[in-house]
């Protein structure tokens, strides 16, 4: 059981929240100029490290706000979490 | 149905395979000794003659998913190029302990998939409709024919997950997972196949847009065409080319309970509630969750998982209540978006992809080793290859496949 830091409500068990998948991956800025390749980008193609990985959660069973965490994908470990709009912080 | 307390288990060759050292070249490497590696090199050998083949393996021989999975074997997909290869992997399984001299315990004892709500009831009847347009046995059963092939499931109304109805494939059923990869790994190596245990690829050898081979922890190795089957690390060694794949890893679990005497003769399966089970030819219950909800390499899964799939078990199967959680696991598996497997060439030229298999791929193993092979020693995508391309995520062909694969099995 994972034990998320929500940045508004503290830490809370992982079945309290909902998953969004990679942060900051942008809407494209001019969608009518984007190509075939760059559309699949965006829609179907993320990062999938065995390391360090920044991604979106929801506090759905609380304020239901999202926002990032930095979690390492084979130790688990959450190195950090931040609100929506602001940068990935430089840890780990 | 015959009830047995100890069904006789066939007793093991006396030789499998015997290890080999990493020679400086190959034809063909293969990365990942699980079950599609290791049919892949076996159909290279057996249907192209090309032998000059190593599988390098990172861990031990089907550590990874192979000898993790809950052994589901069926080909009842909805789209035609999944009943296209899945069927095709069937046919093999049919005639596989023959092929390959050795006993896999492969019995087709048929398999539901339970519905529990009016648009479980549509998909399953249009998936039956698509199953036998395309000549794959499919019926759809209504809730007592249900009970009558599996009489220990709770049919009644008052539940949270009512029994409306199934689909049932005949032909479909369980095999021994380890007993495929060592039946495959031994006939390989009898046609000179190198096995290569413990022997991490840390990375792709290329001149230009070819790839030439691979880094290992013992060493680069050579090879005319390099041939991925690393199911969820395969994101991890196209990364260090710069190709991305459409993959998200998940741990994905399954668990036991103690032997007990035959309850269950054929396998259940259902979508909704995320449970999946048949009974071992030993009399264990096994049974499979659903992925975690979070990307992940640890091989081990998150208990609300199987908290969530043990409560649904039990409402399904009442007297499942008295037995034991033996062992829990948990496997690492690629997920597409469109829940279809990913096979072809890539834009290395001498580099393949097999992933994508996610939560499925056991039963395709004949199937996609057959497949796979021909593309590799053809150097185009077999015609049943060729609709599960990695273009189709830019040219929009998806095979969506969540209704017949969001379960994991
Ligand atoms: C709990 C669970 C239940 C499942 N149930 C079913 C089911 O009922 N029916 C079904 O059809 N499918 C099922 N599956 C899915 C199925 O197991 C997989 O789709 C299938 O096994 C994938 O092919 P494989 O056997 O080649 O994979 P694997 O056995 O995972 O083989 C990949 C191999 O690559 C190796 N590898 C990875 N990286 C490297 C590297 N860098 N260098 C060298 N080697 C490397 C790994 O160690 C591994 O041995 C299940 C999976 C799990 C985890
Ligand atoms: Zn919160």
């Amino acid at each position: 059981m994972l034990r998320i830091p929500c940045p508004w409500c503290g830490p809370r068990d992982e079945t309290e929240f909902c998953y969004g998948g990679q942060a900051h991956v942008p809407y494209p800025a001019d969608p009518s100029t984007v190509d075939d390749a760059d559309w699949a980008g965006y829609l179907f193609f993320r990062d999938n490290p065995k390391g360090w990985f920044a991604e979106r959660w929801m506090h759905r069973a609380g304020c239901q706000r999202w926002f990032n965490v930095v979690r390492h994908t084979v130790t688990y470990e959450i190195s950090a979490s931040y609100p929506p709009g602001t940068s990935r912080p430089d840890v780990a | 149905m015959t009830w047995q307390l100890t069904p006789r288990l066939p007793a093991q060759p006396d030789f499998l395979w015997a290890e080999a050292e990493p020679k400086a070249s190959y034809d063909v490497i293969i990365v990942g000794a699980g079950g599609h590696g290791l049919a892949t090199a076996y159909y290279l050998a057996k249907n192209h003659g090309i032998t000059n083949v190593a599988v390098l393996e990172r861990g031990w021989l089907a550590g990874g998913n192979m000898a993790r999975n809950t052994t589901i074997i069926r080909s009842n997909y909805l789209w035609d190029e999944s009943a296209g290869i899945y069927e095709h992997a069937l046919k093999l399984w049919e005639g596989l302990e023959a092929d390959l001299d050795c006993e896999v315990a492969f019995s087709q004892r048929g398999v539901l998939n339970l519905a529990h709500s009016l648009g479980d009831v549509r998909e399953g009847r249009r998936r039956v409709n698509a199953n036998q347009l395309n000549g794959v046995d499919a019926e759809w059963l209504t809730p007592e024919d249900v009970q009558k092939i599996a009489p220990i499931l709770n049919i009644s109304t008052d539940v949270r997950y009512p029994v409306l109805g199934a689909t049932f494939q005949p032909r479909a059923g369980i095999a021994k997972h380890d007993w495929v990869a060592w039946g495959y790994a031994r006939a390989a190596h009898a046609m000179g196949v190198d096995l290569i245990q413990g022997c991490e690829v840390t990375g792709v050898l290329r001149e230009g847009d070819r790839v030439v081979g691979v880094d290992t922890v013992s060493g680069p190795i050579r090879a005319g065409r390099v041939a991925l089957a690393a199911a969820g690390h395969s994101s991890v060694i196209t990364a260090s080319l710069g190709l991305r794949l459409p993959l998200q890893s998940f741990p994905l679990q399954a668990l036991v309970s103690e032997l007990l005497e035959q309850v269950l003769d054929t396998v259940v399966m259902s979508n909704a509630v995320h449970v999946y089970v048949s009974q071992a030819h030993k009399g264990e219950l096994v049974m499979g969750a659903g992925i975690d909800g979070y990307v992940g390499y640890g091989q081990r899964g998150s208990f609300p998982v199987i908290e969530h799939q043990m409560a649904a078990a039990i409402e399904l199967f009442p007297i499942f209540a008295r037995a034991h959680v033996l062992r829990t696991w948990g496997g690492i598996v690629d997920v597409s978006p469109d829940a279809s497997p990913i096979v072809g060439l890539t834009p290395f030229e001498g580099l393949y992809v097999n992933c994508g298999w996610g939560t499925g791929g056991f039963k395709a193993t004949p199937g996609i080793g057959w497949v796979f092979a021909d593309t590799i020693a053809n150097d185009r995508p077999h015609p049943l290859a060729q609709p599960f391309a990695l273009a189709r995520f830019a040219d929009g062909a998806l095979i969506d496949e969540h209704g017949a694969a969001a379960v994991a099995h």
